[in-house]
């Protein structure tokens, strides 16, 4: 059998769209297949993953926790892979912010510098320094490709391992509480360097209110600027963008600046605002999964956002469905990855007309 | 630092051991490469290689029959990849990305029953007289079966490559699809076969790693080593042979972390589990750095081919 692609004579605002959502459904369709061979009621599982969550004050906001990173992140490699820089490295810059990040809330621990000053610094200075950890750790792979010509996408997926790595060394040894029963774990943060809880009782934290403010400036940049445009015609037409002048390394250094950045941000979130601390490990694969949402959202920063929260819930969906119906928890790395699977076809769908045929592929 | 004979060929055992799985899931690679096809989901082939493998050998206790459950895994991961890349077109470093996050999950999911469970490593040659000879009985007469394997694989591989006409198809297919279409060579079949023999490899590849290498299975116990296959092959050019030196060097510097910390060098653990990855970075900037022109890669890499009629 073969499958020819034909291209459809008009793009369609409505199938963009439907893209996304169709995929959502056929992935939620083939999970539900494999829950039921599984002996779990479908509609059980549904409830558990997708439902349940919606209806709880708690369960929301632990959504929009988990939605922060996610939406962070996703929005930077928006810009990253429609230049068609591939940085799979999200998860090292993520890493390399919160550890950054994080050294100024160990360093101002127990009040030191802020005899002076006092604590109001401390909060912005560490989300700075987040960002700017993402950053640097970012321009590493973006430098080695634009200067010699490596490839990003392995360099940027084997500092990963690098900065995972890195930290467990930091907290193991130098970080390490010295209070704390040589468990691997540094010190808690002081108040003044944890990100404020919104309302009482919560787990909504200060950092949550960043990402929406990150996808609206994002979301300008990207349709309303000069750059936006560049990053938008270097991924598409590299050769109209070189006769128009437009110069690969500066967007390739700027992507993948504001990509890092991004990942750092939402590194020093994580550990400000939700762990409190530096732990070895401060993230369940969140650079991983925005690749997911990245895609999901259309690269598009409003279309992260969606995508981030829809993510979220079935992070938050999967360890309930662990609870309740003893559903194994990689069932929902399993399907975020089929989701994406199903996100990539559904793309194809809506540009092209498929047409089967019998005979050999060609 | 006296080293006796006998701890030298030890050591240099376990350097093949650490190669061959990097060897096994970089030829295929080679092969699928040199096809036009950029496979980044190797890794999550390798995962679901090693934890069917396991599964299969575990149930029916035979490592036979956990090496082809292994491999078919794999060969079914790569008949997904090759529907998005090939028969949807889809970007192939996006598809390759999906094929690890997916491979990671699946593999989580069928290795969940089989954690803690151990299985007696996979069978070494042994020859009476020969594979006791000192210092090389061993290293050439007293490895498991997958050593020798992976190396007929590469001479297979590089035979069939330089020496065949079929061998010149698939080259040229992957250097320019479309002149290939235009002769009638049915482009999106020979890339097929080539995804699906890479995705094999890649399958026996971590099946070596559940029922070899450490005989029995862990989350995310590939480690990455689908990625530095990817870089072995671009270390090795694409050619078959060079993905054997590569995969020694690798395995080398793999071992040299355990060697370290075996003889109590005081230098972090971290450091030395991140060699491999470092030494990876260091060898593609080296390569590029050697190689300023980067011609070397198949000119139709990881471009999708969508045939007009």
């Amino acid at each position: 059998m073969r499958i020819d692609l034909e291209a459809r004579a008009q793009r369609s605002t409505l199938r963009e769209i439907l893209a996304p959502v169709g995929a959502m459904i056929v992935a939620i369709i083939i999970g539900g297949i494999v829950v039921s061979l599984m002996g779990i009621s479908p509609i059980a599982a549904g409830n558990v993953y997708f439902i349940e969550p919606l209806s709880q004050s708690y369960s929301l906001q632990a959504i929009a926790v988990k939605a922060t990173p996610l939406v962070l992140i996703a929005v930077g490699l928006t810009f990253c892979y429609r230049a068609n820089l591939w940085n799979i490295g999200a998860e090292g810059q993520f890493i390399a912010g919160g550890a950054l990040g994080g050294w100024l809330g160990l360093l101002t621990n127990g009040g030191a510098m802020q005899d002076t000053l006092g604590g109001w610094w401390i909060l912005p200075a560490m989300l700075i320094m987040g960002a700017l950890g993402g950053v640097l750790y970012g321009l590493i792979p973006a430098l080695l490709r634009i200067k010699l010509n490596v490839s990003e996408i392995l360099t940027s997926l084997m500092l990963v391992y690098v900065a995972q790595l890195g930290l467990d060394w930091l907290v193991r040894g130098p970080w390490k509480d010295p209070a704390g029963h040589n468990l691997p774990v540094s010190v808690n943060f002081d108040p003044e360097a944890t990100l404020p809880i919104l309302f009482d009782g919560g787990s909504l934290h200060l950092g949550v209110l960043l990402a929406p403010i990150v996808v609206i400036i994002a979301a300008i940049v990207f349709s309303k600027t000069l750059f936006g445009f560049q990053v938008r015609l270097v991924g598409s037409s590299p050769r109209a963008a070189r006769f128009g002048g437009f110069n690969d390394s500066t967007i390739a250094i700027a992507a993948f600046a504001i990509s890092g950045g991004l990942a750092g941000l939402a590194g020093v979130i994580e550990v400000s605002g939700k762990i409190g601390q530096l732990i070895p490990s401060i993230s369940p694969g969140y650079g991983f999964s925005a690749i997911i949402v990245a895609f999901l959202g259309r690269l598009h920063p409003v279309g992260a956002l969606i995508a981030g929260l829809v993510l979220a819930l079935t992070f938050v969906g999967g360890e309930d469905a662990q609870i309740a119906l003893h559903l194994p928890g990689d069932m929902t790395l399993a399907f975020q990855g089929v989701l994406l699977i199903c996100v990539l076809a559904a793309d194809v769908l809506a540009r092209y007309r498929l047409k089967f045929s019998m005979g050999a592929a060609a | 630092m006296n080293f006796d004979p006998q701890q030298i060929q030890d050591i240099l055992v376990i350097v093949i051991t650490a190669a061959t799985p990097l060897l096994i899931a970089a030829i295929g690679e080679v092969v699928a490469e040199r096809a036009g096809v950029l496979n980044l989901g190797l890794e999550g082939m390798m995962i679901v290689g090693a934890a069917t493998g396991f599964a299969g050998a575990y149930l029916a206790n035979s490592t036979l029959v956990g090496v082809l459950c292994g491999i078919l895994a794999g060969c079914a991961m790569a008949a997904i990849f090759a529907f998005l890349t090939l028969g949807l077109a889809t970007n192939q470093v996006a598809a390759g990305l999906a094929m690890t996050i997916f491979g990671r999950g699946v593999a989580n999911l069928i290795g969940a029953g089989f954690v803690g469970l151990k299985r007696q490593a996979a069978p070494h040659l042994y020859i009476p007289g020969l594979s006791d000879l000192p210092l090389i009985g061993k290293l050439i007469f007293g490895q498991d079966y997958f050593v020798y394997f992976a190396v007929l694989l590469t001479a297979a591989a590089s035979y069939w490559l330089t020496r065949t006409r079929s061998g010149l198809t698939l080259r040229a297919v992957g250097e320019n699809h479309t002149s290939g279409h235009s002769l009638g060579v049915p482009v999106r079949a020979i890339r097929l076969m080539a995804v699906l023999f890479g995705g094999g490899c890649a399958g026996l590849a971590g099946s070596y790693l559940s029922l070899a290498y450490t005989p029995f299975w862990s989350p995310d116990m590939t480690a990455g080593r689908g990625w530095i296959a990817l870089a072995l092959v671009v270390f090795a050019s694409w050619r078959p042979w060079r993905a054997l030196g590569g995969a020694l060097l690798f395995g080398g510097v793999a071992v040299l972390a355990l060697a370290f910390q075996g003889l109590g060098v005081p230098i972090p653990a971290q450091l030395l589990n991140s060699l491999p990855y470092l030494t990876t970075i260091a060898v593609l900037v080296f390569l590029s750095v050697r190689d300023r022109r980067g011609a070397i890669a198949p000119a139709s890499l990881g471009v999708a081919f969508i045939p007009d009629r």
